[in-house]
């Protein structure tokens, strides 16, 4: 019975995805700062226009190895310091005007979306003519944000049943090269994604490793506690 | 059955030992609690230093702004106000700023870089009031013998127009100097007077 | 007489403080034979410790403003210096407390802790698990997270159910006509100072009823009943201070660890404890595609899902917890102890366990037609476990209980 309870309190919850597309596993490494580079870089030329990510400071990148002259020069367009908040001129009403909705905060994204699942989202926008933007998505249907990678990635079609796919597993197909070829699209995006999960928790690695640390001390802190309760119950018979 | 066959040091051992690192994990522990109420990223944010457009100063007025939160004052001091400074020395603290209240290159009688522009923290050196600008000589609810400066509303503190505390105040100190620069005839950065970055 | 003695001897005509350390450590006589089940009373308090702490330091950067609290929470865990550790500490002690406290009455039941002289002991542990959940519930709306938000305005919605004035009962919690600025507000201060202060009240209460009749063990045997005839002692107890201090140290560091593995490794348990949903700010028109309350309240929840009327799912729902409350007297065994009992009660016992598990199980899945089923038949064996009870314990076969506790 014992055994029964830990296992449940302790078993690992797989994700509560509701979806049922497959999504492709995202190349995480919180530890290789130039794809963490790469991606801020991403970000700030290719999301931060509509995107805000609120909660982040600039000064903060310098935890993944840019100095504050590099965060400035390449990453800062407007004259801000180097201490304000990743903010956008955007305002959420006029963006509802546009888009149907406001486009979320960016900060915390990976971490309610997982990196998987932006990871397989960003490279499965198609052309769809009955969508306003031009765009769809096979991980999010009818999104109302449009394919802005695309001159990058190029432009990709649905294949499935209406035009000659299979109806059971449609796949997208590349209609229009883009400037990039997949392999680079996909290190591309892999980098932009370890970014977001990155940003979602900056502190993520000094925390594993203080946990480190910390686990060795009260290892050591149990072997004196436990030699000093087995010396006081010596008396107990 | 209490065993008095006891190893009594060993057992000394142990309890000093274990008391030891359960006290090292304590203050372990209350690190991050008492580091927690240090300024966070957003007010260190708001304390970085900040620039300053002298050219709105118009001749004989004061421009308050912001600089982690505290009002620094930049004054643009007429001749007459700077002609006044000298004189006065007799009835100052500390007229020759000799207290480390200002940065090394403001240690002079306009207590500036250049003397007609004052750069200080308006904030009064006995409980952390703001000194009312008085720069009228004279003034009538002044004395006649008032040379231009602040009045401090909470105890009556006075400063000369280079933030230097008259003697017998409650005041200890001169106004504080913040370190700063000029990034061109025009503008100053308040905070920061690092070369080059 | 040292200047210690003379201080203590001070103290001591002006406030009983040598009396208290004797009448509840160093002369608090428990039975010898405590085992790793008896480690999580003194860790619920631990844990409670943690959180009023955390708690006391969350409030000085969290806002309790639906414009600000989300923003809040991210500015405690990116701009405040360790906030991200208290605040780890905080969440994730929140979860620990339930695991420590489920055990703890896991505990209780298993060993006739509950049964007579220790009705109170039970009725206030009770009324602490009661205080506990409303306190973790109000406390949940605060990141103003989706869930939050979705989950205060469900359970919320639940008083609704009650007749003729339910609506109005909802709307006077909310203080609003949705969960709104108000209700956080409101839930802040209950989460913050009242709750907290019931809580304390509650665990004193707790100790001193205990300490009044004795600790029970895990034999069931009262060791009052056999005392040294010179120093009235009872046999069979050792002082709580230093025996049971040295081997509470032992699982504090023990359970330190694990909770500083989840923290450090671990602080969303793979979604158990901080859910991807409550990452997304609080949007009151969009419900997320799959809302569930935190795994500790997954197997009432599940109750007040198997049952397809709504007044009828929520009195079962209060009904699965009230009933515990009454477990002193539905109990009729001749024994305190599950080592004494038959196989009866220990089939029905186990039925009971997989029930309670598998309805939390169940309370986070989505209710498709088998998961319904299932939660059906479990909330039956539920009730059946307590409302059964006074007939299969009387009629359980149960084992002659030793005098003293064996060796």
């Amino acid at each position: 019975m014992k055994k029964f309870l830990i296992a449940l309190l302790f078993a690992p919850l797989t994700v509560l995805a509701s979806e049922n597309v497959h999504l492709d596993k995202a190349p995480v490494n919180l530890q290789d700062y130039a794809s963490l580079q790469r991606g801020a870089r991403t970000f700030t030329n290719y999301c931060l226009t509509c995107h805000s990510a609120n909660y982040m400071r600039y000064s903060r990148l310098q935890d993944i190895g840019l100095t504050k002259d590099q965060i400035k020069h390449n990453l800062m367009f407007a004259s801000d310091a180097i201490g304000s908040r990743m903010t956008i001129a955007m305002r959420p009403d006029d963006a509802k005007k546009w888009f149907g909705m406001a486009p979320p905060d960016l900060t915390v994204e990976a971490r309610s979306r997982t990196p998987d699942w932006i990871y397989t989202y960003l490279r499965s926008f198609y052309r769809d003519d009955k969508r306003p933007t031009g765009w769809n998505n096979t991980v999010f249907p009818n999104v109302a944000m449009p394919d802005v990678l695309y001159t990058l990635q190029g432009q990709q079609v649905l294949k499935d049943a209406a035009n000659g796919g299979n109806a059971d597993q449609p796949e997208l197909v590349l209609a229009v090269p883009g400037k990039m070829s997949a392999a680079e699209y996909n290190a591309t995006v892999g980098d932009l994604v370890n970014y977001l999960a990155w940003m979602g928790e900056p502190g993520k690695i000094k925390r594993m490793e203080l946990g480190v640390m910390v686990l060795l001390f009260l290892g050591v802190f149990f072997i004196l506690a436990y030699y000093l309760k087995k010396e006081f119950w010596k008396d107990i018979h | 059955m209490i065993n008095q066959q006891v190893d009594r040091s060993k057992r000394r051992f142990l309890v000093a030992a274990t008391s030891v690192v359960g006290g090292a994990a304590g203050v372990a522990v209350l690190t991050p609690f008492v580091m927690s109420m240090l300024p966070s990223e957003r007010a260190k944010a708001a304390g970085a230093p900040v620039e300053v457009d002298i050219t709105k100063v118009e001749p004989g007025m004061l421009l308050a702004v912001a600089w982690q939160g505290k009002p620094v004052w930049v004054v643009n001091r007429t001749p007459a106000m700077l002609g006044k400074l000298p004189a006065i020395s007799s009835r100052l603290a500390d007229p020759n700023s000799d207290q480390p209240q200002q940065p090394e290159y403001c240690k002079n009688v306009d207590r500036s870089i250049k003397p007609e522009y004052l750069v200080v923290v308006g904030i009064c050196t006995h409980l952390g009031c703001s000194p009312n600008y008085k720069p009228e000589m004279g003034a009538a609810d002044m004395g006649a013998d008032w040379p231009g400066g602040w009045l401090c509303p909470c105890h009556g503190s006075r400063y000369d127009l280079s933030a230097r505390v008259f003697k017998n105040m409650p005041a200890p100190l001169n106004m504080v100097v913040p370190p700063y620069k000029y990034l061109s005839a025009t503008r100053i950065l308040v905070g920061d007077d690092k070369k080059g970055a | 007489m040292s200047a210690m003695q003379k201080m203590v001897g001070w103290i001591d005509d002006r406030f009983p403080l040598t009396s208290n350390w004797k009448a509840h450590l160093s002369e608090y006589y428990a039975p010898k034979n405590f085992n790793f089940w008896y480690y999580f009373g003194s860790l619920a308090l631990l844990v409670l410790v943690n959180q009023i702490v955390t708690g006391i330091f969350l409030t000085m950067n969290y806002k309790p403003d639906a414009k600000l609290a989300f923003a809040s929470v991210e500015y405690i865990m990116r701009d405040v210096e360790w906030g991200w550790l208290i605040r780890y500490m905080h969440s994730v002690g929140a979860s620990m407390f339930f695991v420590v406290v489920y055990l703890h009455m896991f505990r209780g039941l298993i060993y006739g802790s509950y049964r007579k002289p220790r009705e109170l002991v039970w009725i206030f542990g009770m009324m602490i698990y009661l205080a506990l959940m409303a306190e973790a519930f109000m406390g949940y709306l605060l990141p103003w997270g989706q869930m939050s938000f979705w989950g205060a305005q469900v359970i919320i919605s639940l008083f609704g159910a009650i007749p003729y004035i339910g609506d109005a009962l909802s709307l006077w919690i909310r203080g609003d006509f949705v969960v709104s600025d108000a209700t956080l507000n409101r839930f802040f201060a209950f989460h913050v100072i009242a709750l907290p202060l019931v809580l304390l009240g509650l665990v004193v209460a707790h100790i001193i009823a205990l300490h009044e009749v004795g600790s029970n063990n895990p034999e069931g045997i009262e060791i009052k009943k056999h005392k040294d005839p010179v120093t009235h002692f009872p046999l069979d107890g050792i002082p709580f201070h230093p025996y049971y201090t040295v081997k509470d140290i032992v699982g504090v560091v023990v359970f330190l660890m694990v909770f500083s593995a989840i923290i450090f490794f671990a602080p969303e348990m793979g979604g158990w404890f901080l859910e991807p949903d409550n990452f997304i700010p609080a949007n009151p028109f969009k419900t997320p595609e799959h809302i569930t309350p935190l795994w500790y309240f997954t197997p009432f929840y599940a109750i007040l899902r198997a049952i397809p009327n709504k007044l009828l799912g929520v009195m079962s729902m209060g009904a699965s917890v009230v009933i515990m409350f009454f477990l002193p007297w539905l109990d009729r065994s001749k024994v305190k102890s599950i080592r004494y009992r038959g196989t009866l009660y220990k089939l029905i016992l186990t039925l009971f366990v997989i029930s309670f598990i598998g309805l939390g199980y169940v309370g986070t899945k989505e209710p498709t037609p088998t998961f319904t089923l299932i939660a059906r038949v479990l909330s039956v064996i539920y009730f059946a476990f307590f409302i059964l009870m006074p007939w299969y314990t009387a009629i359980d076969k149960t084992k002659p209980v030793p005098e003293r506790i064996p060796e």
